[in-house]
């Protein structure tokens, strides 16, 4: 028997709406995630990323962002119909997320051990003080700050800590899924690396499902098996790390993704960048999203969506693909 | 060889802090070669914006020299300042603050050109605008939007053509690609490296990306706590680089290829510690895997380790 899914969404399409227009942020995205595993959900700003993350935690901003099509279900709980109730109960034990920037999620006025107490305090009723505190020293020994610092104020902190403190935060009720925001952008690289490297052990050490969520291909290269690429809303490619990384066929996006990125290791002197901008979020373009920025652009490209290509786990979203066209355009 | 179009000599800024002197920069030495590229890299607080400004003027050295065409700029007045200002200019890292939002892109282009009085005459100023606006990648149809009309890659441009509007020969990109997205960064490095070429630009180019600086650069100095520890061309820094902070800095760029996970491999432990008077010895002792009872009481200086290389570093002495 196959095991259910932790996380399933199915055709997700999210809306921003103000007076003057409506964004389309998310448009169609289908996601599957079994317990273990990490998810790296790559895309550049404005690609529905965060979007997503927030979708699932039922987090958008009241009133003018909205779901107005598909289904998220969390362990068997289906996130968009449940009460407001329920989904505390949900936010904090089975999934919590960490947000990008460390220096705005803390709260500057209490102190960091009753900040993750409050999480301990809050999902498990009935929990002494004692069991509260033990909690608190524990979780902090195992993001790598030593106990004695509970009683410091963010500020206190340098970057790195604050994310460490935040990761704790997000750990403290072991849940079964972790939303990464961008956890790591915010960082220098050798503190990226050691951030990096202790939410690696976390995960398997908790048996947590994890989302990580960024535009570093470098990053998601060490820490990913399953890799979904974003662009305007949709998700153009997906499939395990290897198919994604080492895979015969790119969708024409994530190859530019790649040739964006300076590699030290090779010797170039001229970067291959993709050409112009994304496109506006309200007023998205017909056809495939990518079309106009699309070195392999064809006529019906700029008509038609772009048809699912499944190749075992690997999903290209192009019309490329479907037209075969693995030869010479693809090479 | 040929003196060196810029070169600081023992440079040093103080910050007076209610907590004592904050060394941002401590004795640097660099020197670029007319058409060439220094790559300046370093994490955050280590003093390569500092070094920028301080080469600049924009921030008044404590002790040291610029030297700039051989001429020792630090200490000059305003007035002094004035004639070489017009050869040196800098692109700032945040085009979302460094841009003034109540002037159109065409007024932010032509504000040095009006201040320097290159041209005169709106309508000659104007078309000098265009061409710029030409050389940079805007179109046309930008000049009379404000900047807050624009994205990121485009606001960049416009900072871009501000710094070449007075035709210099000297521009400090500071971290000018860290705010933008890959595809984005893609566009200005190529740029910017078009520019050089064209237009034979000399540039000191900071940032915190080592795999840019290596795009870029000619040659590269990396930073530490105000102190340049080790500086080589560029090439030969990736093949071979010789300081504990440089490795270790190298072993954490996450690579965007897939390998056997090496868990814990190369990475460094601890943070950058506290600027304000900082203890005598390397400053990267602490986090250092080899350091030993030398560093932590002796100065290093940069020595060549071997020909063009030059490492702060006890290891090679």
């Amino acid at each position: 028997m196959m095991s259910e899914p932790i996380l399933k969404i199915e055709n997700l399409h999210v809306i921003y709406k103000t007076d003057e227009s409506t964004v389309y942020a998310v448009n169609g995205v289908d996601l599957e995630l079994f317990s273990g595993e990490t998810l790296g959900l790559v895309g550049e700003t404005g690609a529905g990323k965060t979007t997503t993350a927030l979708s699932i935690m039922r987090l958008l901003p009241d009133k003018i962002g909205k779901v107005v099509h598909g289904s998220i279900t969390l362990e068997g709980t289906d996130v968009l119909t449940a009460t407001e109730a329920d989904m505390r109960l949900l936010r904090g034990s089975t999934v919590s997320m960490i947000f990008q920037d460390p220096m705005t999620s803390l709260n500057p006025t209490i102190t960091v051990g009753n900040q993750i107490g409050e999480v301990l305090y809050l999902h498990r009723p009935g929990i002494s003080h004692a069991d509260i505190e033990a909690g608190v020293d524990n979780i902090l020994e195992m993001v790598g700050i030593p106990a004695g610092r509970k009683n410091d104020y963010p500020h206190q902190f340098s970057g790195g800590m604050k994310q460490r403190i935040v990761i704790a935060i997000a750990l403290a009720c072991e849940p079964k899924l972790l939303l990464a925001d961008e956890p790591t952008t915010a960082l220098d690289v050798t503190i990226q690396a050691q951030v990096l490297e202790m939410m690696n052990e976390l995960k398997d050490k908790l048996d947590t499902s994890m989302i990580l969520i960024t535009h570093d291909l470098g990053v998601v290269a060490q820490t990913c098996d399953k890799v979904a690429i974003m662009y305007a809303g949709e998700i153009v490619e997906y499939g395990t790390a290897e198919d994604v990384f080492n895979g015969k066929n790119k969708h024409p996006y994530t190859k530019g993704l790649f040739g964006s990125i300076p590699d030290f290791t090779k010797k170039a002197y001229r970067l291959s960048p993709i050409e112009g901008l994304m496109p506006d979020p309200t007023d998205l373009p017909a056809g495939c999203k990518f079309h106009d920025r699309c070195p392999y652009c064809m006529d019906i490209c700029r008509t038609q969506n772009a048809p699912a290509i499944r190749e075992g786990s690997h999903m290209i979203r192009c019309h490329l693909m479907a037209a075969g066209g693995k030869g010479e355009a693809w090479e | 060889m040929s003196i060196p179009l810029i070169e600081t000599r023992n440079l040093k800024k103080y910050f007076d802090t209610p907590r004592g002197m904050l060394h941002a920069v401590d004795g640097v030495n660099i020197s670029i070669q007319a058409g060439n590229t220094l790559g300046v890299v370093g994490e955050s607080g280590c003093g390569k914006s500092t070094l920028g400004r301080t080469i600049l003027q924009l921030i008044k050295p404590t002790s040291g020299e610029v030297l700039y065409n051989g001429q020792n700029i630090a200490g000059y007045n305003e007035r002094q300042m004035a004639s070489i200002r017009r050869d040196m200019q800098i692109i700032f890292q945040d085009p979302f603050s460094s841009l003034n939002p109540r002037m159109t892109v065409r007024d932010i282009i032509a504000e040095p050109i009006r201040v320097c009085k290159l041209c005169h005459g709106n309508a000659e100023i104007y078309e000098r605008v265009n061409k710029l606006m030409d050389t940079v990648g805007l179109a046309s149809r930008f000049e009379n939007a404000y900047p807050h009309e624009l994205d990121g890659g485009r606001r960049q441009r416009i900072g871009i053509a501000r710094a070449l509007a007075v035709e210099p020969k000297f521009i400090v990109c500071d971290e000018p690609v860290s705010a933008l997205d890959v595809s984005i960064q893609a566009q200005i490095l190529n740029l910017l490296m078009d520019l050089q070429s064209d237009m034979g630009l000399t540039y000191m180019f900071i940032t915190h990306d080592l795999s840019v600086v290596k795009h870029i650069s000619n040659e590269i100095a990396v930073m530490y706590l105000g102190q340049c520890v080790e500086r080589v061309n560029s090439d030969r820094l990736f093949e071979n680089p010789l300081h504990p902070y440089t490795k270790a800095l190298l072993a954490a760029i996450p690579i965007p290829k897939l390998m056997p996970r090496k868990r814990g491999a190369g990475i460094i432990k601890g943070e950058v510690s506290n600027p304000i008077d900082p203890k005598p010895g390397c400053r990267f002792a602490s986090r250092c895997p080899n350091a030993s009872e030398r560093c932590l009481s002796e100065e290093l200086r940069l020595v060549e380790a071997e020909p063009g290389h030059f490492v702060a570093c006890a290891l090679y002495e």
